[in-house]
């Protein structure tokens, strides 16, 4: 290969290189974050959005420079070069996507990980003080019994999600509040157990990057710290019949006194300070 | 090959045999893809319902449950019966008795009944709208909204789709022995065009997968007409175990769609660009590769279902690696282009731009398989976009690229070509103005399947109908394109695109049973740039001439 189109190539590869990093670190296609685990989504998000700019501009340029070059222009009869194969280059284009899935696989469990996903659930019965006491940002479905999720209000704050066509329904166990609305205050370890009345639903809010389906039958967990006081929606994510797209609620992020102020004005019975 | 050749005074010639129970494979095929297209139109009126009804943020074009039906009829006649049907058996059946040197299929009647299977479960599914209501639980019928939904249309939904299924399996059945059993004497596998391995993959899924889907719809009637409790939560079933028995065929499925349509790839891009197909061993044992993952990935459908940890790391990694066969596919392809002669043909435009399409659904593709990222977009329109990227802008865009490609083998005649790039521009650009902005859609909160959404998404909710709208009218050119070009095309020729693969070594339109003389050895498929090899064709056209004037 003459060295000016090394140097050519080289330079290309640089600038492609460099380019989608920087797409990714300045794109902005998310809605504003607003859970403890939501940044660290939007870390792996501007990751993924880099290496997919790079390789899709990389591969897009490719097509298109090819299809300009080695066009037949007029006049020009006969086949291309007898090329069938080059191992090296072969070798080169296997090992470079295994490189890279490797990399992203590796990265996004660490990003798992640090959202709390690879952490047992509270239905174990008997955790170890240190694990209580980590946060768990976010959790999955329970295995075992819920019963437990009692033990899980040393830290967090338990509520109850009832969902049903078409409506979810928030028990407050603490103050036996029943509400249509989520009020949560900000900071806090919140644990939701989840159970459908009819089909299956799912429990999604945007802003917490966070979704995990409402099942019949089968309690599902779902845990997450507010960060940001607001209001934002609660979606259905899962077709559940006729008014699925107006199955919606609203998770109300409160300061901590807001929060108390509302819980007394609701609670039907006298709140255990702890 | 006593044993594939109908009697040609019993079966009825000219238009006729298209319309009856023909066991000639070419005609076969020609009857899955018209029939596929007409599915295909039918199912597009239906997307563009839905792209109406969400023009606004309300529900106001068509009623709630309406709605629900359209978009399960929608996703199952565009998959049962558009993609699947054309990418295996449409061209499955008119080309793979040419590629490995046959006269028909392994078995004929067996393949004229798998074709018979599909109009009447067509008719069935569509009709049902009429009579009884439409399935409204979406494609993927999940239980208890499938048990509590209106019953007779689930039910005819599933008989349909069990007789789709059916039909699969038979196909895939047939083409695994056409194409081990039935191969010429002297041709060897690894001489074998591409799309017989993609089709013997493809094959493969099919028969290991789609009995799957069959029980478990079958154990869904009974929970829907016996009140049996296997998938119902009121009476102890399970509803998490319906799910990883549908996602078990249901991804294959999306290989069924994808791995023939990387076949048919492979076979235009070598000839309009004159080149051979870079890496054949490679491209062999990607497919292969593809197959035994595709198998093995299922789960990533449920992460947010309620699987544990482990399992969803394990279903991670397990969709991340199917990128790397991928991916060696794309690159050798891009490598078949370069340094080629390449003709900018209708053909060539749908084949890049499958490749452009694909390529930002696989990458997609490899985000969503990372639980974290997952949990958020799930179940939004950004897993629509996603989707429609791998099967509209791959599967569909191959389809076109093939019709371009094999037309003057179907008619005897070419496409107007100027037609071709005006119809392969105004998809190209509607296809990606429709959903590109979806992916926007998701990660800022649109649920998918929903008739109603926030007022915020309405400008790119209606960006998207736009793009809708044009793929619609990209169609018009098309079939113009298909009916004037049957009547007044140029001439084809037997070998329009001096390709070396043995279909173009016959008449256009080839006769019953494939070549006049012996079927012609063909173990260079690709060997395009060498001397020895365009000598070969002229002389077989020579030959074709000569037999045709005696």
């Amino acid at each position: 290969m003459p060295i000016t189109s090394a140097i050519i190539i080289f330079a290309l590869t640089l600038i492609l290189v460099l380019g989608g990093l920087w797409v990714g670190q300045n794109v902005d296609l998310l809605p504003l974050s607003a859970s403890e685990n939501a940044p660290v989504y939007d870390e792996l998000f501007k990751v993924l959005f880099s290496i997919g700019t790079i390789l899709f501009v990389g591969m897009v340029g490719l097509v298109i420079y090819s299809l300009i070059k080695f066009r037949t222009k007029p006049g020009q009869s006969g086949d291309g070069i007898p090329l069938e194969g080059n191992l090296s280059l072969e070798i080169l284009w296997t090992a470079v996507p295994a490189v890279v899935v490797l990399f992203v696989g590796l990265y996004s469990y660490d990003i798992y990980d640090r959202m709390g996903g690879m952490q047992s659930l509270s239905h174990e019965g008997h955790h170890s003080q240190e694990l209580i006491n980590e946060k768990r940002i976010w959790g999955g479905i329970s295995s075992g019994s819920v019963e437990s999720s009692s033990q899980e209000s040393i830290t967090s704050l338990p509520i109850e999600v009832t969902a049903m066509q078409f409506a979810f329904l928030f028990h407050y166990p603490e103050g036996d509040i029943i509400s249509g609305e989520l009020h949560v205050p900000v900071g806090k370890p919140i644990s939701l157990t989840m159970e459908s009345k009819d089909v299956i639903h799912a429990f999604w809010v945007p802003e917490f990057r966070l979704k995990q389906d409402v099942i019949p039958g089968q309690p599902t967990i779902l845990n997450f710290t507010p960060t940001k006081p607001g209001r934002y929606p609660i979606i259905c994510a899962e077709l559940c019949g006729p008014y699925h797209g107006g199955m919606r609620s609203t998770v109300v992020v409160e300061e901590l006194e807001g929060y108390k102020a509302w819980f007394k004005s609701n609670a039907k019975t006298e709140l255990i300070e702890s | 090959m006593t044993i594939a050749t109908p009697s040609e005074s019993l079966q009825p010639s000219g238009w006729a045999k298209y319309f009856s129970f023909s066991l000639d494979h070419k005609v076969i095929g020609l009857q899955y893809l018209v029939c596929g297209f007409i599915f295909y139109l039918i199912g597009g009126i239906l997307a563009g319902a839905i792209r109406i009804e969400l023009t606004s943020p309300i529900s106001d074009f068509l009623t709630r449950n309406v709605y629900n039906q359209v978009l399960t009829l929608h996703g199952t006649i565009m998959i049962f019966l558009w993609i699947v049907p054309v990418v295996n058996g449409a061209f499955g059946n008119y080309l793979i008795p040419f590629y490995v040197g046959a006269r028909d299929m392994a078995f004929p009647r067996l393949n004229a009944v798998a074709f018979w299977l599909i109009p009447p479960a067509g008719l069935m599914l569509i009709t049902s709208y009429f009579i009884t209501g439409a399935a409204e639980s979406g494609w993927t019928a999940y239980p208890p909204l499938s048990i509590t939904t209106p019953a007779a249309g689930q039910l005819i939904w599933i008989v349909s789709v069990l007789l789709l299924g059916g039909s699969s399996i038979f196909g895939g059945i047939n083409f695994i022995a056409t194409i081990l059993k039935l191969r010429r004497p002297g041709l060897k596998l690894m001489q074998l065009p591409m799309y017989c391995w993609a089709m013997l993959g493809t094959s493969i899924l099919v028969v290991l997968s789609t009995p799957v889907l069959a029980g478990t719809l079958i154990l869904l009637s009974f929970d829907i007409v016996a009140h049996t409790g296997f998938f119902n939560p009121a009476l102890g079933g399970n509803v998490v175990v319906y799910q990883h028995l549908f996602w078990f065929y249901s991804h294959p499925a999306v290989y069924i769609m994808v791995l023939p349509a990387f076949g048919l790839v492979s076979e235009i891009l070598p000839v309009h660009s004159r080149k051979p197909l870079f890496g054949y061993t490679t491209m062999v044992y990607s497919i292969m590769a593809i197959v035994v993952l595709g198998l093995l990935v299922w789960a990533h459908h449920m992460f947010t279902s309620g699987t544990p940890p482990w399992m969803r790391l394990f279903f991670t990694i397990a969709t991340s690696f199917i990128a790397v066969p991928t991916g060696i596919k794309f690159f050798n392809w891009v490598a078949t282009l370069w340094g080629g002669r390449i003709s900018i043909n209708s053909a060539i435009l749908f084949s890049c731009g499958f490749i452009v399409n694909f390529v930002l659904g696989g990458i997609t593709g490899v985000a969503l398989a990372q639980v974290p990222f997952d949990i958020h977009v799930h179940d939004t329109y950004f897993v629509v976009a996603h989707f429609h990227y791998i099967v509209y802008g791959g599967s569909v865009f191959v389809i076109f690229s093939s019709i371009y490609h094999w037309y003057p083998k179907f008619t005897g005649r070419m496409l107007n070509e100027d037609l071709g790039r005006f119809h392969f521009l105004i998809t190209f650009i509607g296809f990606n103005l429709c959903f590109a902005p979806q992916h926007w859609l998701g990660l800022n909160g649109m649920p998918r399947r929903v008739a109603e959404y926030d007022p915020q998404f309405e400008f790119v909710n209606q960006l998207s109908s736009v793009g809708a709208l044009l793929m619609a009218l990209s169609t018009l050119p098309f079939l113009w394109n298909i009916f004037q070009s049957f009547f007044i095309g140029r001439i084809a020729g037997d070998n329009p695109w001096h390709a070396l693969t043995p279909e173009w070594l016959t008449t256009s339109p080839p006769p019953v049973e494939n070549w006049k003389g012996p079927a012609p050895l063909v173990t260079a498929p690709y060997g395009y740039g060498a001397v020895t090899n365009t000598e070969a064709i002229k002389s077989t056209e020579i030959k074709n001439d000569l037999e045709e004037n005696n």
